[in-house]
C-alpha cells in the first residue's frame, strides 16, 4: 500500500518525500481534529459521577 | 500472496499507530478544550461578582475550587452540571445538590485522567487538607474529613449528610467524586469535606 502510495507522489526522491511528510501530517490532523472528537464519547474510560 | 500479506501488515501497524495516537489525544488532546472553557467560565465568574443573585444556569460557572495542598495555581471554575458536555468544560456540579456553602451536600465530579484531568491528583487529599470554594457571596472553607473507594451507582454518597439518606443535614458538607482506579471507570473515589470558614464577600 505504502509502496504504491510513494510510486504515485511526483518528482524525485525529495520531492516525494517532502510530500509524504505533508500527507502524513493532513492525515494526523484529519484525525486529530475531525475523528478523534467524534470518537471521544464512546471511550468511556473516565467516568466520574456516581449514579443509579 | 506476498502483496496481500504485505498490505495485510502495513494496515495493522497504521492502525495500532492510530491508536497510540488516539491515546494521546484522549490523556493531552482533550485538555485544550477544558483550557479554553475555563478561560470563559473564570472570565464569567469575575464579572458577576458585582454581587447579582441570578439562577445559575446548567453551563454557567457555580464558582471558583481552589485546593491549596495541589498546589498554588490550582483553580478551576465548577461549572453547574454533571452531564458529559458539563464535565469537558472543568468540575462539575450536581444541580440536585446543595448549592455551595449551603446546608446540605455540595457535590462536584471531575474528570481524572482526561479533559485537563481536575481532579488526577485527588487521592492525595489528606484529613484536615483545605477545601476553598469560591462563590458569587461568599469564600467557602471546607475542611477534608475523610476519604472513600465506591461502586458507581452507591448515591447514598450523595446523600445531604453523605452515606446517611435518611438523616436530615444541619452542617454543610462538600463531596468531590472522580473516577478509580485512573484509566477505569470500575469504581469511584470520593472525597468528604465539612464547612470550616465562611467569609463573606465585600459590597
Amino acid at each position: 500500500m505504502y509502496g504504491w502510495i510513494w510510486r504515485k507522489l511526483p518528482g524525485g526522491t525529495g520531492a516525494k518525500a517532502a510530500w509524504a511528510v505533508v500527507l502524513s501530517a493532513v492525515a494526523v490532523a484529519v484525525l486529530w481534529y475531525a475523528v478523534f472528537p467524534l470518537l471521544e464519547p464512546a471511550v468511556t474510560l473516565d467516568e466520574v459521577t456516581v449514579r443509579r | 500472496m506476498r502483496a496481500l500479506l504485505r498490505t495485510v501488515g502495513e494496515l495493522s501497524v497504521t492502525a495500532g499507530l492510530i491508536l497510540m495516537l488516539f491515546c494521546a489525544y484522549l490523556l493531552w488532546g482533550t485538555g485544550a478544550y477544558t483550557q479554553s472553557q475555563q478561560l470563559l467560565l473564570q472570565r464569567e465568574l469575575e464579572e458577576r461578582n458585582a454581587g447579582r443573585l441570578a439562577r445559575i444556569e446548567l453551563g454557567e460557572a457555580v464558582a471558583l475550587l481552589r485546593i491549596p495542598k495541589l498546589g498554588r495555581g490550582y483553580r478551576y471554575a465548577v461549572v453547574e452540571g454533571v452531564d458529559a458536555e458539563h464535565l469537558k468544560k472543568g468540575p462539575g456540579h450536581d444541580p440536585a445538590s446543595a448549592p455551595p456553602g449551603k446546608v446540605g451536600n455540595f457535590v462536584v465530579s471531575g474528570h481524572r485522567t482526561t479533559y485537563a484531568a481536575p481532579f488526577n491528583r485527588l487521592d492525595e487529599l489528606e484529613r484536615d487538607d483545605e477545601i476553598i470554594v469560591e462563590a458569587r457571596e461568599a469564600r467557602y472553607t471546607y475542611r477534608v474529613t475523610s476519604q472513600d473507594i465506591v461502586e458507581p451507582d452507591e448515591v447514598e454518597v450523595l446523600a445531604p449528610v453523605p452515606g446517611k439518606p435518611d438523616i436530615r443535614p444541619i452542617r454543610a458538607f462538600i463531596t468531590l467524586s472522580t473516577c478509580h482506579p485512573e484509566y477505569s471507570a470500575a469504581q469511584r473515589l470520593i472525597v468528604y469535606g465539612v464547612l470550616k470558614k465562611t467569609e463573606l464577600r465585600k459590597e
